[in-house]
C-alpha cells in the first residue's frame, strides 16, 4: 500500500518522500529514499541501535519508527550532528580516544552520546560511570570492548562543559 | 493511515477500519512490519493522542494513559506512587526502546514476558478500553488470555490503565542474561498493601500468562509482624517461596528451561520478601 508523498523534517530541512511504501521504517527512507546513509541498518529489531536517531530531542532507533507517522517530527540523524562540515564536540572526541574502529557503530553511539550530554543536569559535573554505561546500553560495539568509548564520553564532557552544546 | 489527534479521531479511524493496526511506541509491531510478518492496509498512529498521555490521580487510583512510555514510568512521581511500575519500566531494552514504548503497548501485545504484566496483576489493575460506542473496563486477567491473546475487540483500543496508590513496599525482580535489552527468563512482582494488611505476587515469564501466586499471598499474609514490618518465623519465608514456584507453570524454551524458571522464581520471592520487609529474621 502506497502512502501519497509526505513531507520529513530531517537535520532542520523539510524533505518531500514521494510516493512511499506504507510499511517503510524511517532509518529505510532515511537511507534509500534520502540520501542520509549515517544512520546504519544492522538488526532491524532495536537490538543494536546502529541506527539511532534524535526524534524531538528523544534518542529512538529509526528502525522502529514507521517512517509515514515521523511526519511533523523535528528529526536528528549523525548527519545533522555536523551540519556545516566541521566536527561536533563528541566526534572530535571519539578521535582523541581513539573509539573508532570498524565505524560501524560509530554514527548511533555518537547519537547517543550527544543525548545523554543534552540530558545531563546544568551542575556542570560528569556523568558518573553508571550513567554513561546505561545511556549506551542500547548501542552494541563488537571490536572496540567499550574502553576507548568511554574515555570518549569523558573528552566530550569536558569539551561541552567548556564551550556549551 | 491515519494520524490521531484525539481520541474520538482514533475511535472514528478504527470504526472505519476494523482491523487496522494500532501502532503506539512501535517497538514489537515494527519488528513484524520490518520481517514483512505484519501485513496491513490501514494504520492508526496513537503517539499524538494528548488524552493517552501522561498519567493523573482519581482519588486512590492512578489513571495511567495507554501512551505513557517506559522512560516516563520512571519520572517525577511515578517511582514514589507505582514503585514496581518504574522498576520493571528501567528493566525494559534500552533508552531508545524506553523513549519509545508505551504501557499500553505491554498490554496489547500481551508477551509472557511483558515486563509491566506481573506489576499490573499484582496491583489487581484494571484496563479501560474504549470504542467510538463507550468505553469498558476488564481485569487484567481478563484482558490478557493466552500467549499474545487478549480480549481487545476489532475497533477497540486501550485507553487507560487504572491501579490503585498503596502504602506499602514494592519491588519488581528480573532474571535476564545481561542489564539491557533482555527478554525476561522470569520476573516477579510484588507489592504490599499495609492499610489492606496483605502482600500480592505476580509472576512473569512462567506461564502464558501473568500469574497471581494466591496461596503463597495468603499464607504469608498471616505470618507478618505488620507493626514491626517484619516476618519473625524463617520457616514462613522459605514456606512462601515454595509456594510462589507452585503457582508458575513454565515451559523448556531457547531463553531457559523449565526446572531454572522454578529456581529462579523461588529465589526472586525470598529476595522481594525480605526487601520489603527488611527486619525478617535472614
Amino acid at each position: 500500500m502506497s502512502t501519497g508523498p509526505y513531507v520529513l523534517r530531517v537535520n532542520g530541512h523539510d524533505h518531500e518522500v514521494p510516493d512511499a511504501h506504507l510499511g517503510e521504517s524511517l532509518l529505510w527512507v532515511l537511507r534509500e529514499r534520502l540520501g542520509l546513509p549515517g544512520s546504519k541498518n544492522a538488526c532491524e529489531e532495536g537490538e543494536c541501535g546502529s541506527c539511532s536517531v534524535q526524534v524531538d530531542g528523544d534518542l529512538v532507533c529509526s528502525c522502529l519508527v514507521l517512517a509515514a507517522a515521523a511526519v511533523g517530527r523535528e528529526v536528528t540523524t549523525i548527519e545533522g550532528l555536523a551540519p556545516d562540515g566541521e566536527l561536533a564536540d563528541v566526534q572530535r572526541a571519539f578521535i582523541e580516544a581513539g573509539a573508532v574502529q570498524c565505524g560501524f557503530c560509530t554514527p548511533g553511539l555518537l547519537m547517543a552520546i550527544d543525548t545523554l550530554l543534552d540530558d545531563l543536569p546544568d551542575d556542570g559535573a560528569e556523568p558518573d560511570d553508571l550513567t554513561v554505561r546505561e545511556a549506551i546500553s542500547g548501542n552494541l560495539c563488537r571490536c572496540t570492548g567499550y574502553g576507548r568509548i568511554l574515555a570518549a564520553v569523558s573528552i566530550a564532557a569536558g569539551i561541552r562543559r567548556e564551550h556549551g552544546a | 493511515m491515519t494520524i490521531a489527534r484525539t481520541l474520538d479521531d482514533a475511535c472514528a479511524a478504527l470504526a472505519e477500519h476494523p482491523d487496522a493496526l494500532l501502532l503506539a511506541g512501535g517497538t514489537d509491531l515494527m519488528v513484524g512490519v520490518n520481517r514483512g510478518q505484519v501485513r496491513f492496509d490501514h494504520v492508526v498512529v496513537l503517539d499524538r493522542v494528548d488524552e493517552l498521555r501522561g498519567w493523573r490521580r482519581d482519588g486512590d487510583e492512578l489513571v495511567l494513559g495507554a501512551g505513557l512510555t517506559y522512560a516516563e514510568m520512571g519520572r517525577g512521581e511515578l517511582p514514589t506512587l507505582v514503585p514496581a511500575l518504574a522498576q520493571a519500566a528501567r528493566t525494559v531494552g534500552s533508552p531508545q526502546i524506553r523513549n519509545a514504548g508505551t504501557l499500553g503497548g505491554n498490554i496489547a501485545t500481551s508477551s509472557p514476558a511483558g515486563d509491566t504484566l506481573p506489576v499490573l496483576a499484582a496491583l489487581d489493575a484494571t484496563i479501560v478500553l474504549r470504542t467510538s460506542n463507550g468505553t469498558r473496563r476488564l481485569a487484567l486477567d481478563r484482558f490478557v488470555t493466552g500467549v499474545k491473546q487478549n480480549a481487545l475487540e476489532p475497533g477497540e483500543l486501550i485507553e487507560a490503565v487504572r491501579v490503585p496508590v498503596l502504602d506499602g513496599p514494592q519491588e519488581f525482580l528480573k532474571v535476564g542474561t545481561r542489564n539491557a535489552m533482555v527478554i525476561s527468563v522470569a520476573s516477579l512482582a510484588l507489592v504490599v498493601d499495609g492499610a489492606g494488611r496483605n502482600v500480592r505476587v505476580g509472576l512473569g515469564s512462567v506461564a502464558p500468562v501473568p500469574v497471581r501466586a494466591v496461596e503463597a499471598e495468603a499464607h504469608i499474609g498471616g505470618c507478618i509482624d505488620w507493626d514491626a514490618a517484619s516476618v519473625p518465623d524463617i520457616a514462613a519465608v522459605d514456606r512462601f517461596a515454595e509456594l510462589v514456584v507452585e503457582a508458575a507453570h513454565p515451559i523448556d524454551d531457547h531463553r531457559g528451561s523449565a526446572a531454572y524458571r522454578n529456581h529462579a522464581v523461588g529465589v526472586l520471592a525470598r529476595r522481594a520478601l525480605l526487601r520489603a520487609f527488611p527486619g525478617s529474621a535472614p
